[in-house]
């Protein structure tokens, strides 16, 4: 339940944000991370920026979701 | 990528030979077992190295009393229940949620800002969020209260269940007969609360403390270098996951949670009651406290018979060893909430077991 997404800001006034991950967008809000500014890697937790990330582990975190996604749908397929 | 894997086993087995006996980890995380099991990892450590899956995840520690009170409230007609879907399934007297939600007063949020925004879209119905989970998801829930006190959003109002990690640690630990030797401590988490927060498991129980984030190296050098301090007979606090983890976390959301929230004493599925362990909201916001605004109390709930997710939850069992593991308890009718949860460690056995 703890699982954070890192996303990009590529929008935001005041403290909402549209943020982008892998091509998904949606809104979050920066009020928890008051310093984050459009173009900053942020993690999402529950609708809400915790923490600024780096671009490598931000990657990381992308490719393990999309082999976590191809895992699955493979489980799903084999088993249905 | 092979270089490190090597010489990560090596540190492993180094500290199996030092030590002579097995070596018992536990991880404190929920996202930390899934991502143990799905990437196979318990299958590549040395035979004498144990992962033991705590008490985390949120869902899987939730008492059974607030679980029957958010039923409970489910049945009202006035009411709207806002949860996080982790929480649908959780079976209780009468059914889970998701048996009430044919009623179609339960909806499924992704943010507490969702939950709000119910009971702007609801004047007529008071929205209650099912509010559990960490430090991490505990200042989101905050906000929105704060929200809600400043725009007098009056049909709103949170039933906190909210937990604190370091206590439960603190209380494993505590316990005479405990089997611990180290944590893997959470990562999003430590996000928050900085890994300063577990120095006291280090210096008061000498426990090595390492934050590791969730990518498979991480957690396989998290748990090597666990074992180089148990090596060298030291006990430390360390992070690795050093992208998003401060040594005094994140200080908004400290600041937020602590203006909304105090500690207080609180029940734990399998802990019993522990100590400052859990948040409630202050006196200046107990308008928004569900428990008071139903005029209900939490009385310590039995679980289901035979379900033994409370010894799963402190690392005494494995989940192959409840009698009811798949076999009355699948993923598919899950009897307790460490199968409910896709965090919880009998649903990650089922899911990916057999492991050892």
């Amino acid at each position: 339940m703890c699982l954070a997404i890192p996303a990009r800001i590529v929008e935001l006034e005041k403290d909402i944000a549209v943020v982008d991950a892998m091509g998904n967008r949606w809104k979050a809000k920066t009020t928890l991370l008051p310093e984050a500014k459009p173009g900053d890697l942020v993690l999402i937790h529950a609708g809400f920026a915790i923490s600024l990330i780096d671009e490598e582990d931000a990657k990381q975190t992308w490719q393990l979701l999309a082999e976590i996604a191809d895992f699955d749908e493979t489980q799903n397929k084999l088993s249905g | 990528m092979l270089d490190r894997i090597y010489k990560a086993k090596t540190t492993m087995e180094a500290a199996c030979k030092a030590l002579g006996r097995q070596i018992n980890i536990m991880e404190v995380c929920g996202t930390h077992t899934v991502a143990i099991f799905r990437n196979g990892i318990r299958s590549t450590l040395p035979k004498q190295l144990k992962l033991l899956s705590g008490p985390g995840c949120p869902v899987c520690v939730t008492d059974q009393s607030y679980i029957d009170i958010v039923l409970q409230i489910a049945d009202r007609d006035d009411c709207i229940i806002a949860t996080y879907g982790d929480m649908i399934r959780v079976p209780g007297k009468g059914g889970s949620l998701e048996t009430k939600s044919t009623r179609a007063n339960v909806k499924v949020v992704l943010s507490s800002e969702d939950a709000l925004q119910l009971a702007k879209d609801n004047p007529g119905k008071t929205v209650v969020f099912v509010a559990v989970g960490f430090e991490t998801t505990a200042p989101a829930t905050a906000v929105v209260v704060k929200e809600a006190a400043e725009q007098n959003i009056n049909n709103f109002c949170i039933l906190s269940g909210h937990k604190l990690v370091v206590p439960a640690m603190r209380a494993l630990v505590s316990e005479k007969n405990h089997n611990i030797d180290a944590f893997l401590c959470p990562g999003h988490v430590s996000v928050i609360i900085g890994y300063g927060a577990f120095t006291e498991i280090v210096e008061n129980y000498s426990r090595p403390c390492v934050v590791a984030g969730f990518e498979p190296m991480q957690i396989i050098e998290g748990l090597a270098e666990i074992c180089r301090q148990l090596t060298a007979g030291k006990a430390e606090l360390n992070s690795i996951y050093t992208a998003a983890v401060t040594e005094n976390g994140n200080k908004t959301a400290q600041k937020i949670m602590a203006e909304c929230f105090e500690e207080a004493d609180g029940h734990w599925r399998g802990l019993g009651k522990i100590e400052k362990s859990t948040l409630k909201l202050r006196d200046k916001y107990s308008r928004f406290d569900a428990l008071k605004r139903f005029n209900v109390t939490e009385v310590p709930g039995e679980d289901t018979s035979g379900c033994r997710c409370g010894e799963v939850l402190c690392g005494l069992i494995e989940p192959p060893e409840c009698g009811l593991f798949k076999k009355s308890c699948t993923t598919e009718t899950p009897v307790g909430p460490c199968m409910v949860s896709s965090e919880g460690a009998c649903a990650a056995w089922f899911k990916y077991g057999p492991e050892r």
